[in-house]
């Protein structure tokens, strides 16, 4: 079989791409894409270490991952969609309410 | 299936997997981007196939490549926001310092990796990963972490519809 390194190794560029991402764009929907890839990588992770020892709760963690990241998606897109209405933009460095007094 | 067919398979969706995740970041427009992701999952799916997942793969290809990635689809062409301003990246000194250290996390992660050494795969019967398998572990052993999922998701429904109504 494929090396346990080479899954692993994969995850860890699939990590670094979504972080890449959420730290250098500014689109609030491309930053969420991002997170995705960030929690695909750690699934990535769970389901190779899981593989590789034999039992299958990596399985049920990963299903677990889904079903958050599906939570997240929906709550998260839900307040894009709010500040849109209210500020006209969707930039994350444009929303700066908590910030300025 | 034969030690080279893998690797070969590994290699085919490897490859286009970091491609398309690239090209989540690449696109100036978001709507390649969403496809990208969507390719992007596909090819991690056939890598799961790989792991021996394959309720975990289907249900990557159906819950993310379908339900997810039409929700992302919907917002964007719901914002109808204008080419030029999805395209400007964050200033500059930002841009660097994230790529600089997303450069140094996959440097650390990967040497981790390799001093790892990895040992070798277990044996694992013909039902790991199947749909009797992974079923059977969620409703015994992580039978309350399966109910609280289902709370939150219900949390997240009422809070979608709250958030996003007319007047908060």
């Amino acid at each position: 079989m494929v090396p346990v390194n080479y899954y692993l190794a994969l995850g860890a560029v699939l990590f670094t791409i979504g972080l890449a991402g959420v730290l250098v764009k500014r689109n609030a929907i491309i930053v969420f894409m991002s997170i995705e890839l960030m929690l695909n990588a750690a699934n990535l992770t769970f389901l190779a270490f899981a593989r590789q020892s034999g039992n299958l709760s990596g399985h049920a963690i990963a299903f677990f991952v889904i079903a958050v990241a599906a939570a997240e998606a929906a709550v998260g897109l839900a307040i894009i969609i709010a500040i849109y209405r209210s500020r006209g933009t969707v930039a994350v460095d444009e929303v700066t309410g908590l910030r300025d007094p | 299936m034969g030690d080279k067919a893998e690797v070969v398979l590994f290699w085919v969706f490897a490859g286009p997997l970091i491609a398309s995740a690239a090209g989540v970041l690449m696109a100036r427009n978001p709507v390649h981007a969403a496809m990208s992701l969507v390719a992007a999952f596909f090819c991690l799916a056939g890598i799961y196939v790989l792991l021996t997942a394959h309720l975990i793969a289907f249900l990557q290809i159906i819950v993310y490549a379908g339900a997810i990635m039409v929700l992302f689809l919907f917002v964007i062409m719901l914002l109808s926001l204008s080419d030029e301003e999805l395209g400007v990246d964050r200033m500059s000194a930002m841009k660097w310092a994230g790529l600089a250290g997303g450069a140094a996390l996959l440097f650390l992660v990967v040497q981790a990796i390799a001093e790892s050494g990895g040992a070798g795969w277990q044996r694992v019967g013909a039902d790991y990963g199947t749909v009797r398998a992974v079923g059977r572990i969620l409703y015994t052993q992580y039978l309350l972490p399966f109910e609280a999922t289902s709370v939150l998701l219900l949390v997240a429904i009422v809070g979608a519809v709250v958030v996003s109504k007319k007047r908060i």
